[in-house]
């Protein structure tokens, strides 16, 4: 299991999809689980909105260039769904129905500060548990409430010292802090901001809550354009081309701008890399407005790319 | 009020006593809540930015270190005043339960129940409440020109506007009386079915837990008619015509279809949007004046140059210029398409494009050139 997190805006919704694409491109079996009911992740793959129902996104045995696909597999998981789910496997069916229609978890969870979260992540383990797939990625809750999300387990295990909920308190717990069952994969970008909080986030999350990192996942990062060093009318000589008049400058300002993007990036990168020593997998800035599945192709190539050259075997094999 | 000159958004601004910025997360929306109060200081007001974030990120582009749940004034040598917050949501509540309580032992009795504790902390939409709560507290009762908040990044408007109703619904809730109930003797056979519910609760969470439910409830018994009487009040300032609500975007697909949602929601609440600010735009290095001729081609016929360059010795170069061209346009005409739809659904209301600054908003001079831009004195700061 593989838990994607990262602050809003970080792309980590397009990532989880291409961690999907890139396992399942090893033949390996993968479901996604959205816990947060956004509506994006299915249309990159060209499929209809996701429900508490699997629904599948890429079919198994679909060929591709380098073989054949383990297929993704794509639901969520809301806590409702969980608490009734739950309620009915502990033959509690009978009142279940009442107990949501009347907003009883609304005061149970309040009462019960993380139980929805347990909820979600005790319908997780269970899946898990199934052994129907090889990879389950977990879309989860934006950065600040990740942690929440993620420290559940323990605050409930610690405040509920019997009964059910310390059960499934304590099974999750064991998940999470299994390296060999469960890791996080942050996810971020390469711009100041972000940057820290993955810092931040990264240390929060072994400290309380002791789940072992992956690698940080950090998106949009621009591919490098060795020639922009060189002036655009040295490089119109060089290839022995005439520019318009004002083409050189046009040029000149894309690239000074680019460069100047990239240079605060690779800045940002190197300043990560030495506040958190994790494995840092770059995946690719695209241009393009849409995002679907060519892209998601793309994107899931520099991961599979990206984890070749790492020295950390199976993290998402 | 001196004479800064300024577009359309900047008379928006100057024209309201309250700017509530909202958004999704990502987008700027910090940045964006701290430099609308610093024009307004800029331009002679006496502002406060309220600040949700718990990244603290306003607090770094500040230079302040440690913004409190108190606002703090902010020296940057203009003609009006800045101060800034960051919104604490445990203290905002516990605030509001004092000045609810009728004595001091039933305050007390709320702020050490450990349900009351939950709630402040973690209760769907408090960070949202207490945010209108301090807003309103500034606004009504602060000695400010102009309020500033920063909305938490919730992809639901409504989360905001309807959280000061939310506290007094769940008091009001069924499952209140179902509580308490079982305490009046008389309405016990009514009940039964209700305590079977109790009863099935607390197998499940434990029987202290509903025990300091109940108690919770008990506590808060005459409290209500308060909480709902400000609900209303922050209800009417919200909105109130100086009060504008601004929407911040950045031109990505994802984020410009939740800023429509936005809108959508505000405009069901009969509240217009009074001005975009689109974040993060890709500039298009198009020649102003040269629409037509063979500079201002796009993206695909860029592309398709730097394709057939790439097979001539020696162009390796100008190859790569042509790509970066073709990247910048390619992106900067995706993200006005993304946009149409968003700044025809807010007209009127100003948009204002702030292209990608090459450098990041880390500190005061930085947020005050950014401001610059935002409000039409130039379009790129450096």
């Amino acid at each position: 299991m593989l838990i994607v997190a990262g602050k809003g805006g970080v792309g980590k919704t397009a990532v989880t999809a291409a961690l999907a694409v890139a396992a399942s491109s090893v033949g390996v079996r993968t479901l996604i689980v959205e816990v947060e009911g956004k509506g994006g992740m299915p249309a990159m793959f060209g499929s209809a909105g996701l429900t508490y129902e699997d629904a599948v996104l890429v079919h198994a045995a679909e060929e591709h260039a380098d073989g054949v696909h383990g297929g993704v597999t794509a639901r969520t998981i809301t806590p409702d769904d969980a608490l009734l789910d739950y309620l009915s496997s502990h033959g509690l069916q009978r009142i279940s129905n009442r107990l949501v229609a009347s907003g009883a978890l609304d005061l149970v969870a309040t009462a019960v500060p993380g139980i929805r979260d347990i909820l979600v992540l005790g319908k997780i383990k269970q899946l898990e548990q199934t052994g129907e797939w090889d990879l389950i990625l977990l879309d989860a809750p934006a950065a600040g409430h990740a942690i929440t999300f993620l420290r559940s387990a323990r605050g409930l295990a610690d405040a509920v010292k019997v009964g059910p909920i310390n059960t499934q308190a304590n099974d999750v717990l064991e998940l999470l802090c299994d390296p060999t069952r469960c890791r996080v994969a942050l996810v971020t970008l390469p711009e100041e901001t972000p940057v820290n909080e993955v810092v931040e986030t990264a240390y929060s999350l072994e400290d309380e809550v002791g789940v072992a990192l992956g690698p940080v996942l950090v998106n949009a990062v621009f591919p490098d354009l060795a020639g922009l060093a060189t002036d655009p009318e040295d490089a119109a000589a060089s290839a022995g081309v005439t520019l318009l008049d004002g083409e050189a400058d046009l040029l000149r300002a894309a690239a000074e701008f680019r460069s100047e993007r990239t240079a605060l990036q690779h800045q940002q990168l190197d300043r990560m890399a030495e506040e958190l020593p994790l494995p840092q997998v770059r995946l690719p800035y695209l241009f393009t407005s849409e995002l679907g599945r060519a892209e998601l192709d793309l994107l899931a190539a520099a991961v599979t790319d990206g984890i070749r050259h790492l020295d950390v075997p199976g993290v998402v094999a | 009020m001196t004479g800064l000159p300024t577009n359309e958004l900047g008379q928006v601004v100057a024209r309201s006593k309250v700017v509530v910025c909202c958004g999704s997360g990502g987008v700027g929306k910090t940045t964006t809540a701290a430099l609308i109060a610093m024009e307004a200081a800029r331009s002679g007001r006496r502002a406060v930015v309220v600040t949700i974030d718990p990244a603290r990120r306003l607090a770094d582009a500040l230079g302040l270190e440690g913004l409190t749940n108190e606002p703090s004034r902010i020296d940057g040598g203009w003609p009006g005043e800045l101060w800034a917050l960051m919104l604490d949501t445990k203290s905002t509540f516990d605030g509001l339960v004092r000045r609810y309580s009728a004595t001091e032992a039933q305050s007390e009795a709320i702020l050490t129940n450990n349900f009351y504790k939950n709630i402040s902390g973690s209760l769907s939409g408090t960070q949202e409440y207490m945010a209108t709560e301090k807003l309103f507290e500034l606004a009504v009762e602060g000695d400010y020109d102009l309020v500033v908040v920063d909305t938490p990044p919730t992809r639901n408007a409504l989360d905001f506007l309807e959280a000061p109703h939310r506290l007094a619904h769940f008091l009001d809730h069924r499952l209140y009386r179902v509580l308490t109930a079982p305490t009046k003797g008389f309405v016990k056979a009514v009940n039964v079915a209700a305590q079977t519910l109790v009863r099935a609760l607390a197998k499940v969470v434990g029987a202290d837990v509903v025990d300091d439910a109940i108690s919770f409830f008990q506590a808060f018994e005459g409290m209500d008619e308060g909480f709902k009487d400000r609900a209303r009040q922050v209800d009417a300032l919200l909105t109130d015509d100086s009060t504008a609500f601004v929407l911040v975007a950045s031109p990505k697909a994802d984020t410009v279809v939740e800023a429509g949602y936005f809108a959508e929601q505000l405009h069901d609440h009969r509240i217009e949007v009074r001005g975009l600010i689109v974040n993060r735009m890709q500039p298009s290095f198009e020649r102003p004046g040269h629409t037509e001729d063979e500079l201002a081609t796009g993206p695909d016929a860029v592309r398709r140059r730097a394709v057939t360059l790439s097979e001539r010795p020696g162009a390796e170069a100008l190859v790569d210029h042509y790509t970066c061209l073709a990247d910048a346009r390619e992106l900067a005409r995706g993200e006005e398409s993304h946009l149409t739809g968003l700044t025809d659904r807010v007209a009127p209301a100003p948009v204002v494009r702030v292209s990608l600054q090459p450098f990041e908003v880390t500190d005061l001079a930085a947020l005050s050139g950014l401001g610059d831009v935002v409000f039409g004195r130039t379009t790129v700061s450096r």
